[in-house]
């Protein structure tokens, strides 16, 4: 345990790092859930941990609050080694898991309780606590109702308020917002920003990018227990491609065509849309220098070759690719790399 | 998108995010000291008893299973092997008592088992606290149940006519053991609510346990009626000593040898039962 002369002061030395892995790996059997992931999560920050179903976000968490025993590699957290010193890491985190993890037979009031008393608050402080939270989350008049009767974002809401009962250093969400209606979600990632703000670490894991790019400073993409990409969203999307063309025809007679011309001048791959007047290419900038110059010079030169081959366009835009292009992108390179191999 | 959009919602929440108050609660005064593992085990000793107040039904087991076997075994051999139930149910209702409420020991297992599928415990595997607190937690609950069959039974030899020497001290000492011992001996059910993979499962391997362990005792008939073979199991098995000293105190005396042979089996189920259960509580 840490004593009163090293303990606080040491953990600012020791690490700016809330997360720091290094060849993380899980094995359940034959499926290597996690396949050597390296991390390293800046304290203060919302980090993303982006990937589809089976991906092995939870598995990772898991492992990071304690809750799996590495199979392999070694993961800090403040310092401090999941496994050697469990006891110094959970006292400075706070999970919410991807299915409720708050006990559905009890009242909201209850829950909290319990679990104020579990760290440590007498029985007046925790009561007090408990109502302090149900009203900031909005749950006063549901306080005295079992779980098992709340609405999802109910549900989301008070497992996220048990989780901040003691004010963590370092927040695990575990798929927040999967299941929520549109306006739940909001709340959440309010919620998460009104955190954050108050200097919480918070780990967020997630399959929508949009929720990673409006949330997170940083992103990891992992895909099969292997992070494939890394960063901020923009260097994410800058890894992928500079941007993107969206074009309309007026005459979808000429698309084919289109194709052809977008193909020759962008030298890219082109996406035939579901409207059949639209098309997208991704323009693709190597080398150094001022890429964005370069990408809206390429996609005023196609403007030029679509003009020259006598094609009518009706709306011309360069865009950003949205962050659903970057995964795809990323997920279909690992798939064509294992392919090749 | 905004959240202004939450304002015309109606019914399920009214709920409008507000950075200010989550800000205030955000901050609180300061850090409590660590729950001590006493106070740790009886706040999940607290849960388990509000589960009974939520979800009565499962009193349910400890109340109509020891009276269905109370009156069964009365009237079913009280005839045959003592000549009369009232003097049978003299010799009968520690037994009796003893054997419901080692049945019932086995829902701490169930009751481990479901509570895993949910995420409540990952929740309180990442607290900072006394990691077998939220085993004896279960065990307090039960502790309150396996008292509440104890009385049932007792209640039900009452109205029959069980009239034991011992008075109501030697009654209330019987429980105390039988309760006592119940509480160490559930931890092979909790073992097994966290090894198991399903209610089924933990539900078999109970059957398994329990029966013979409670058929193959003196609960119903003197061992010394039965072959040699099956006196020498039923004289080591430790539900024979715990109903001997059961028996024994509620008739008013006091058995050395089961004494020692509940208090030393105690520390053992406990001793092994509880390491084995924390071992698997960790690596989940
Ligand atoms: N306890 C377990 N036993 C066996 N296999 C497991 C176990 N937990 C996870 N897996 C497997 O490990 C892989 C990663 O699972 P994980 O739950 O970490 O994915 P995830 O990214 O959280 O997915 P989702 O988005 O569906 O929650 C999956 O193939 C899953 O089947
Ligand atoms: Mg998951």
């Amino acid at each position: 345990m840490s004593s009163p002369l090293c303990g606080m002061k040491k953990e600012d030395i020791v690490s700016a790092m809330a997360i720091e892995t290094r060849g993380l790996v899980k094995v359940f059997g034959k499926t290597r859930a996690v396949d050597g992931i390296d991390l390293a999560v800046p304290a203060g920050t919302v980090y993303g941990v982006l990937g589809p179903n089976g991906a092995g976000k939870t598995t990772a968490v898991r492992m990071l609050a304690t809750l799996l025993r590495p199979d392999g590699g070694d993961a800090r957290v403040f310092g401090h080694d999941v496994l050697r010193e469990p006891d110094e890491v959970r006292r400075r985190v706070s999970l919410t898991g991807q299915y409720a993890s708050v006990d559905e037979d009890l009242t909201g009031l209850e829950n909290l309780i319990l679990l104020a008393r579990l760290l440590g608050y007498d029985k007046r402080a925790a009561r007090r606590r408990a109502e302090q939270l149900l009203a900031a989350f909005g749950l006063t008049e549901a306080a005295g109702r079992q779980v098992k009767n709340y609405s999802g974002g109910m549900r989301r809401r008070l497992d996220i308020a048990a989780s901040i009962l003691n004010t963590p250093k370092l927040l695990f969400l575990d798929e927040p917002t999967t299941g929520l209606d549109p306006r739940s979600r909001n709340q959440v990632w309010d919620i998460v920003r009104a955190v954050v703000s108050h200097g919480t670490t918070v780990l967020l894991t997630t399959q929508y990018l949009d929720e990673a790019d409006r949330l997170a400073s940083r992103i990891a993409v992992i895909d099969r227990g292997k992070v494939i990409a890394e960063g901020t969203p923009g260097d994410l999307k800058a890894s992928v491609g500079a941007g993107a063309v969206h074009v309309r025809l007026r005459d979808p007679g000429q698309r084919t065509e289109a194709e052809w011309v977008l193909s020759r001048s962008l030298g890219g791959h082109v996406v035939l849309e579901a409207d059949p007047v639209a098309l997208t290419a991704r323009v693709s900038v190597n080398g150094n220098g001022d890429s964005d110059r370069r990408t809206a010079e390429q996609a005023a030169a196609a403007l030029n070759a679509l003009a020259e081959a006598g094609i009518t366009v009706d709306d011309f835009s360069l865009g950003q690719p949205s962050l659903d292009e970057v995964f795809l992108a990323l997920t279909d390179r690992t798939v064509d790399e294992e392919k090749n191999a | 998108m905004s959240t202004a959009t939450t304002a015309v919602e109606p019914a399920e929440s009214t709920y409008t995010f507000s950075p200010e108050t989550l800000q205030a609660v955000l901050a609180p005064d300061e850090a409590p000291r660590r729950a001590s593992w006493l106070s740790a085990s009886v706040t999940f000793g607290w849960r388990a008893m509000l589960k009974i107040k939520h979800v009565p039904e499962q009193l349910f087991d400890v109340t109509a299973f020891p009276i269905m076997m109370t009156l069964m075994f009365t009237y079913l051999f009280g005839g045959a092997l003592a000549g009369s139930t009232t003097e049978y149910l003299q010799f009968l209702l520690p037994g009796i008592m003893v054997m419901s409420v080692i049945m019932i020991t086995m829902y701490t297992g169930i009751a481990v088992n479901t509570d895993i599928v949910k995420g409540v415990f990952d929740r309180f595997r990442t607290l900072p606290i006394w990691r077998p607190s939220t085993m004896v937690g279960y065990l307090l609950g039960d502790a309150f149940r396996y008292t509440v069959a104890c009385l049932v039974i007792l209640g039900v030899g009452l109205a029959l006519g069980f009239r034991p020497d011992g008075g109501v001290l030697g009654v209330a000492a019987g429980i105390g053991v039988l309760v006592a011992f119940s509480f160490a001996f559930s931890w092979v059910w909790t073992m097994f609510g966290l090894l198991l993979r399903t209610e089924k499962s933990v539900m078999g391997v109970s059957m398994m346990v329990l029966f013979p362990l409670t058929f193959l005792s003196n609960v119903f008939v003197d061992p010394s009626t039965m072959p040699g073979w099956l006196q020498a199991f039923v004289d080591v098995n430790p539900i024979s000593h715990l109903v001997g000293a059961v028996r024994t105190l509620m008739a008013g005396g006091w058995d050395t040898t089961d004494m020692t042979w509940v208090l030393v089996s105690g520390v053992l189920f406990t001793v092994v039962f509880g390491t084995l259960t924390m071992r698997l509580y960790n690596r989940r």
